[in-house]
């Protein structure tokens, strides 16, 4: 589904390179983690993928469903079925979330040369899966993220990839400043989204969103690179022993 | 109750906005109408003064007021403090008095009436029924759809060609007719108002519109009523060279209450044109009127070629206690805006509301903003303003806020926002607060902010283009002042706030 080869990214403003030739080929149906330190260039993977300004692909290749998407527009992407829900999701003062909701759905459906989704049945649809992740009618009205808790922001990011329905979810810290039961719940919505045609790259810090999100594959990154591939028992053992081990393993 | 109940409205941008963004890549007005018009000569002096005076068949006080605002206005010169550049315009290269051949008589039934006219309505909009009443053909504002309840006077150039709804009006008692009518058949309340806003002496663009003004509309609501139907007025400049000079008087009686629509358009033209309108709007004792505006004439082309001039006079008067007045603006259009609805207030316990979203995009300058003059005691203002620069664009908003000695316990609260979009366009805020009382309260607070690439990112992300974005995300920014304007005219702002930002990224 998503085929990653020999992915060298630098920034666009100075000569740094930040990804140094990253493989990942994650299959539809299946979880992939991806762990490693601060500053290995996970986020910016998560960044290059959906099409974020600032980054020079110089090497390699990524294909969405056999399509090549480096070249493909942000909208684009997103319209083959590309999601990321961000680390920090974004304001956007005066927009109601659920105007949000629907214009982006509707984007989509257009790219994609369907109809739009009537009034009804997206109202019908966006109560039903709000409710599975404790989203209340006031903050499907209120401006997109403005105001909302970290645990909100989170929760909204989920809403968002639940009612967009995408072939590929890239999760960038998701659990980043979630207290544990705002974990379970996002952990919760994501699962409910887990089937055998969808993909997921989860993006994490810690080994405990794995505890509720089941990888299939876990990845160790590190130096814009991933030095080690393994089940989920990778993830404890970086809980355990920390990232040195693996570091010194690597060089 | 449940949420989303609001969702078709006003809340953000509806798909209409996304398709006009998509369709339309240029103004979409900018198509002009080959009709044969009659023509004054070029210029203003007293000859023209005497001829517009002699067209519209006045009575010789309304020549003699014109004649004299004349006199007032050669002594005068143009200001030049607002934040705005333009050549020099030459005011004896205008043509001051234009309209269509086919209006000199009036026509019998629509195959009598010019088609390009016709064709002209078709284009911006107007009904087929509605067309047949505005061109004139007898009979048919006697039978009005009853859906649309919008009455509306068209003022084509420099003349009002036509009015519907009237017979409706006139049952409640509502006078809604175009000025040079007003003249004719109701000379005491024209006598009465007129200028008593605005006065002839009161600035160079209000002066040569008294002296050469050709039309515009007229409105009296009498004491208690309330107006049946909201009232619109459209006005299009299409002739070539010609300057529309509109005038507009609006007369609330004691406790009544209307609300009043505005939209203008114009023609692509490579040469700039000029535009100089006063409002005159009276409101007596518990009276209340509510006036939005969309202002949509041609902007000029990415390189600043063309466009109108836009300077315009707009001054409400709450004479009596309790008067209430709104003034709502969504200005796009026009080169060169230069505008300040205004709002004494006069009566104790008055109020003056102003909500503007002012956009300038590629070359585009607006100086622009409201004066609140607090005379009465109790009275209270607010001001909620917002303005979006693109391109090279300058915007100012330009706001002044007096209390008056009289004027006890009154508030004013005023917000101006600034969006920048792109970096080479400015905004400027420039407030002027006087309080000569003690027991008034001035609240002015600012922000300045720009449409930021992650913002735009985020959207893009979850799948709309680059366009519907920036579309969305100012729509947002303008929500407060989207929501005060009238559901048709909220609809019809949303798209043009994105038709109007087109190009403005990437």
């Amino acid at each position: 589904m998503l085929k990653i080869n020999n992915l060298h990214v630098s920034l666009e403003d100075e000569d740094k390179e930040i990804l140094k030739g990253v493989d990942l080929t994650v299959d539809a149906g299946t979880v992939h983690a991806i762990m490693g330190p601060n500053g290995s260039g996970k986020s910016t993977l998560s960044y290059v993928l959906s099409g974020k300004e600032g980054y020079n692909v110089t090497d390699g290749s990524v294909e969405l469903n056999g399509d090549n998407i480096m070249d493909l527009e942000p909208e684009e992407r997103a319209a083959l079925g590309l999601f990321l829900a961000f680390q920090y999701p974004i304001e956007i003062p005066g927009v109601g979330n659920m105007t949000f909701l629907r214009t982006a759905l509707n984007a989509q459906r257009k790219a994609r040369g369907e109809d739009e989704i009537s009034a009804t049945d997206f109202l019908r649809l966006v109560r039903e899966k709000a409710a599975t992740l404790k989203i209340d009618s006031d903050m499907l009205k209120r401006p997109v993220n403005v105001g909302f808790s970290g645990g909100e922001k989170k929760r909204n990011e989920i809403l968002q990839m639940a009612m967009l329905e995408p072939k590929i979810c890239i999760l960038d810290e998701t659990d980043s400043g979630l207290d544990v039961d705002a974990m379970k719940l996002v952990a919760n919505g994501v699962n409910a989204l887990r089937n055998e045609g969808r993909g997921f790259l989860v993006i994490t810090h810690y080994q405990r969103l794995l505890d509720h999100i089941k990888p299939d594959v876990v990845h160790i990154m590190a130096d814009g690179k991933i030095i080690k591939s393994g089940g989920p028992e990778l993830a404890l053992e970086v809980e355990n022993n920390g990232y040195s081990d693996l570091l010194d393993e690597a060089s | 109750m449940e949420a989303g109940d609001t969702l078709q409205v006003k809340d953000g941008v509806d798909q209409e906005t996304i398709d006009a963004v998509k369709e339309v890549s240029t103004y979409k007005y900018g198509w002009d109408t080959d009709i044969e018009m009659e023509y004054a000569p070029k210029g203003v002096n007293e000859d023209i003064v005497k001829l517009i005076s002699e067209k519209n068949s006045e009575p010789e006080w309304m020549t003699s007021w014109r004649l004299e605002a004349l006199e007032r206005w050669k002594k005068m010169t143009e200001p030049k403090w607002a934040m705005v550049d333009y050549p020099e315009i030459d005011f004896q290269d205008q043509y001051y008095y234009a309209r269509p051949k086919s209006m000199v008589e009036k026509p019998k039934s629509l195959d009598e009436v010019d088609p390009k006219l016709l064709a002209t309505y078709e284009k911006l909009g107007i009904p087929l029924k509605e067309q047949m009443i505005l061109a004139g053909v007898e009979g048919a504002a006697d039978k009005p759809d009853g859906e649309r309840k919008v009455a509306v006077d068209a003022v084509f150039d420099s003349v009002s060609v036509g009015t519907t709804f009237k017979s409706e009006l006139k049952k409640a008692g509502v006078i809604f007719c175009s000025i040079s009518e007003a003249i004719k058949e109701h000379p005491d309340l024209v006598k009465k108002y007129l200028g008593s806003v605005v006065p002839v002496s009161d600035n160079f663009y209000a002066t040569l519109n008294s002296a050469v003004f050709s039309d515009g509309s007229f409105v009296y609501i009498p004491p208690g009523v309330k107006c049946p139907m909201e009232l619109s007025t459209y006005f299009r400049i299409n002739a070539e060279n010609t300057g529309q000079f509109e005038r507009t008087l609006i007369i609330a009686d004691k406790g009544s209450y209307v609300s009043y629509l505005e939209g203008c358009t114009a023609p692509k033209r490579d040469t700039a044109q000029l535009h100089a309108a006063v409002v005159e709007i009276v409101v007596e004792e518990d009276a209340e009127v509510k006036y939005s505006t969309v202002q949509n004439w041609f902007p000029g082309d990415e390189n600043g070629n063309g466009g109108i001039y836009n300077f315009v006079t707009k001054r409400a008067d709450c004479r009596g206690d309790r008067a209430k007045v709104m003034w709502t603006q969504v200005e796009t259009g026009s080169a060169v805006t230069w505008k300040y609805p205004s709002c004494i207030l006069r009566g104790d316990e008055s109020q003056g509301e102003f909500y503007s979203i002012a956009i300038a995009n590629n070359h585009q300058q607006a100086d622009t903003g409201t004066k609140m003059l607090h005379l009465g005691k109790n009275t209270k203002s607010r001001i909620v303003s917002k303005g979006i620069s693109a391109g090279v664009a300058q915007n100012t908003y330009r706001g002044q806020v007096n209390m008056h000695p009289r004027a006890k316990n009154s508030r004013n609260y005023t917000q101006c926002d600034s969006l920048l979009i792109g970096d080479k366009c400015g905004a400027h805020t420039v407030p002027y607060i006087e309080v000569k009382n003690n027991s008034s309260r001035v609240e002015h607070e600012a922000t300045t902010s720009k449409v930021d690439d992650d913002q735009l990112f985020y959207c893009r992300q979850r799948g709309m283009g680059e366009e519907e974005a920036v579309a969305l995300v100012v729509n947002g920014f303008c929500k407060d002042v989207l929501q005060a304007l009238p559901m048709e005219f909220a609809m019809e702002a949303q798209q043009l706030v994105a038709i109007s930002l087109e190009g403005s990224v990437g």
